[in-house]
């Protein structure tokens, strides 16, 4: 599969034909979807809470040049550092030369989304600084050097033998004899070998879910704890986040943190919440001795103003993706992109540019589901239809699609050559199908490529209609 | 007892070209349900398709003459929830930025309606006088459900057919794949989605599968007709209109 928005068709159909993806994405419904259900059932009033959680992230999309300042000011205060990246390539030398400084030669990771977004690792391992991945999920993908599937599983499209198979080949140390069988025993080896990591690592990074402009603090949700022990073990802490993510204040994210794992993984709050601030304090047990926020922008601030800003309220919950029909079907990889689904879909045409992730914003049936899970109420679909309308004012449409609407349009807009027509074409098909379905056009190759298409009765009902008036 | 409603029926354009049964058995039970309907010849197409592909003026100039044409109608009703739904959820975002025509849009909108819904939620009908002695399914279609509130409406319809017994399908709440130009621009996704809608149909031992959307039964039907299978689909104004002995979708009943 080619990581390239471009090859979208391609790609997706070459994950309906692998039979090893198929089973894996039929989890989505009883791991995600069941979970989140019966979070929300039993949280009690969960529209009031989205609606909540909106209004705060739309309070943070709006002021976010005040809300970064009192950020960085906060962080300064507490001996932490900002760093402001425009794009992916100045985070990258940003990180790098923080890195450097500190002589590190080993950084542990804990899931960042952001770092899949500017391509981290791989400049990382040409710059001669190894990056280990923590996240059991990312560790896995890091081992077979593919990009994550999902946001919060990267994993989720392999099964546990693909996942054995993999240790196998990685950890030739150990006795090829092992049994590996057992979810259990794959947690334990990843965990053994970890170990050895977080103890010798130079610095850590981390994303972030949230940041809190007046605490100055970074939070993160994990459910294996391998966050606390990027962030605590090495001297060095960097988090790596979008500015987007940044809200007034811990009021608000508590808000958040009751939405955030209620609609991933329908867990009240997941294992372990860390609220990151600054380097360690006098007297403090843990903690790193240099603290740096690196702040990406990498298109999200051009977004401000437009028709597609409410994308930037999303708190990477994954809902949507979870609830996807179609990422049901072709699973994240397809998407050549680091965020897939509904959000990708509305977020990459924006972030990377409507010739680019095109694709994504039109492989969509607008079903809605997207935007009936959301927890903050992005409204998917519509910005999803945004990107496809500016494609179309861009020329950037099919030229089959956008000659085939010109001519439906200008009979729709006639009324009288329309029933002509369309009592002609009622004929027609009717004369075609005979045995009551048409089965190929040289029109339509893509409705006839899967299926057939049921004869008309014959006379069109506005003629029927007026002949039996 | 109040004067008849005048009801303006928006036929849409799938039911005028393959399947204007659907459009008879909406007036039959407008009608049944104390209404004037009348039905406008200038009517095409609610503009969806350009809309959903982002064709902007298209979608606009289409709009326009639709609400032109049904504004004077105390009530606007659509066989289908995915034109009703353009109409009642999307005119008004055509015109957000053209004041005259979006106060015309609203004003729109705010009567139009769903044919099942409106029969029941405005007109009170709680059963019909039909027969129908088949186990059917009911496929929800995604604007329905989502865009348009509607779920209990066409299941309470269904129930009062004589005869007639429904069972749900596992997973009611998912898109069938249609999309409208999705069908076509991204057949295989279209396919695989529609090949599991089929399997929860197929499953539940259903003789036929009732929908409110032409467009999904034109789908689901089509790719049925091209794996050689036999579940019948159906509109459900046919069956609700006691015109369920037509032959079926893509069906020639020889």
């Amino acid at each position: 599969m080619n990581q390239d928005p471009r090859e979208f068709p391609q790609n997706a159909r070459a994950a309906l034909n692998d039979p090893l993806l198929r089973p894996a994405l039929g989890r989505l419904k009883t791991h995600f979807g069941a979970g989140r259900a019966a979070a929300v059932a039993r949280y009690g009033d969960f529209e009031a809470l989205r609606e909540a959680g909106r209004d705060i992230r739309d309070y943070a999309v709006t002021h976010l040049d005040e809300l970064l300042i009192a950020f960085e000011a906060s962080v300064n205060a507490r001996g932490g550092t900002v760093h402001w990246a425009r794009d992916a390539a100045e985070a990258r030398r940003l990180i790098l030369s923080i890195l450097q400084d500190a002589g590190a030669r080993t950084v542990t990771k804990g899931k960042s989304m952001v770092t899949e977004e500017i391509a981290l690792n791989p400049f990382l391992e040409a710059n001669g600084i190894v990056p280990v991945e923590t996240d059991l999920g990312e560790y896995i993908i890091q081992l077979r050097k593919e990009p994550p599937s999902h946001i919060i599983a990267p994993a989720f499209h392999l099964s546990k033998e693909q996942v054995a198979d993999t240790f196998r080949e990685a950890h030739t140390e150990l006795d090829p004899a092992r049994p590996l069988t057992e979810r259990n025993a794959l947690v334990q080896e990843a965990r053994a070998m970890l170990r050895r990591q977080f103890e010798s690592a130079d610095a850590g990074i981390t994303g972030a879910n949230f940041l809190s402009a007046a605490e100055g603090a970074a939070i993160i949700v994990t459910n294996e704890g391998n966050g606390d022990l990027t962030r605590l073990l090495p001297k060095t802490h960097i988090v790596v986040t979008g500015i987007e993510k940044v809200v007034a204040d811990m009021d608000d994210v508590a808000v958040l943190l009751r939405l955030l794992p209620r609609s991933a993984t329908g867990q009240p709050i997941s294992t372990y919440v860390s609220v990151m601030a600054g380097p360690r304090g006098c007297g403090e047990a843990d903690g790193p001795e240099d603290f740096h926020v690196v702040l990406v922008d990498n298109g999200r601030s051009k977004l401000i103003g437009t028709e597609a800003q409410d994308v930037l309220r999303c708190i990477r919950c994954s809902a949507c993706i979870n609830h996807c029909p179609v990422y049901g079907a072709i699973g994240g990889h397809a998407y050549g992109a680091t965020y897939m689904g509904p959000i990708g879909a509305a977020l990459n045409p924006g972030m990377m540019s409507v010739a680019e992730a095109g694709h994504h914003a039109n492989a969509s049936t607008f079903c809605g589901r997207c935007a009936e899970v959301c927890p903050v109420l992005i409204p998917l679909p519509k910005i999803m239809r945004h990107w496809r309308a500016v494609e179309y004012a861009g020329g950037l449409a099919p030229k089959t699609i956008v000659r085939g609407l010109g001519i439906w349009a200008f009979a729709a807009k006639r009324p009288a050559l329309y029933r002509f027509g369309a009592s002609l074409l009622a004929r027609i098909l009717k004369m075609i199908g005979r045995g009551g379905t048409v089965h190929a056009l040289p029109v339509m190759h893509g409705w006839f490529a899967v299926r057939d298409f049921p004869a008309p009765q014959g006379k069109t009902f506005q003629a029927q209609w007026r002949a039996r008036r | 007892m109040s004067a008849r409603p005048r009801v303006g029926l928006f036929v849409t354009c799938l039911v005028d070209l393959v399947r204007p049964q659907i459009g008879f058995a909406a007036v039959k039970l407008l009608e049944q349900a104390g209404c004037d309907v009348e039905i406008p010849a200038v009517q095409t197409c609610c503009g969806q398709p350009a809309w959903n592909a982002g064709a902007d003026g298209h979608a606009g100039d289409i709009a326009r003459a639709v609400i032109a044409a049904f504004e004077g109608f105390d009530h606007v009703v659509a066989p289908s929830g995915s034109c009703a739904g353009m109409i009642k959820r999307h005119y008004p975002e055509v015109f957000a930025n053209d004041a005259a025509w979006l106060a015309r849009a609203r004003a729109l909108a705010q009567k139009t309606h769903e044919l099942m819904s409106f029969l029941v939620k405005v007109r009170g009908v709680t059963g019909v006088p039909a027969q129908f002695a088949q186990k059917v399914c009911y496929h929800d279609s995604c604007s329905s459900l989502r865009e348009m509130g509607v779920k209990a409406e066409p299941r309470a319809l269904l129930a009062s057919v004589g005869g007639l017994s429904i069972v749900e399908l596992a997973d009611p709440q998912t898109c069938c794949g249609f999309g409208g130009l999705f069908s076509v621009k991204y057949p295989e996704i279209s396919e695989r989605m529609a090949d599991d809608k089929i399997a929860d149909a197929g499953a539940t031992g259903a003789d036929t599968l009732i929908g409110g959307d032409l467009g999904c039964l034109l789908h689901l039907a089509g790719r049925m007709k091209r794996q050689g299978k036999t579940l019948a689909v159906r509109h459900a104004a046919e069956v609700l209109a006691d015109m369920g002995g037509e032959p079926a979708l893509g069906e020639t009943g020889q």
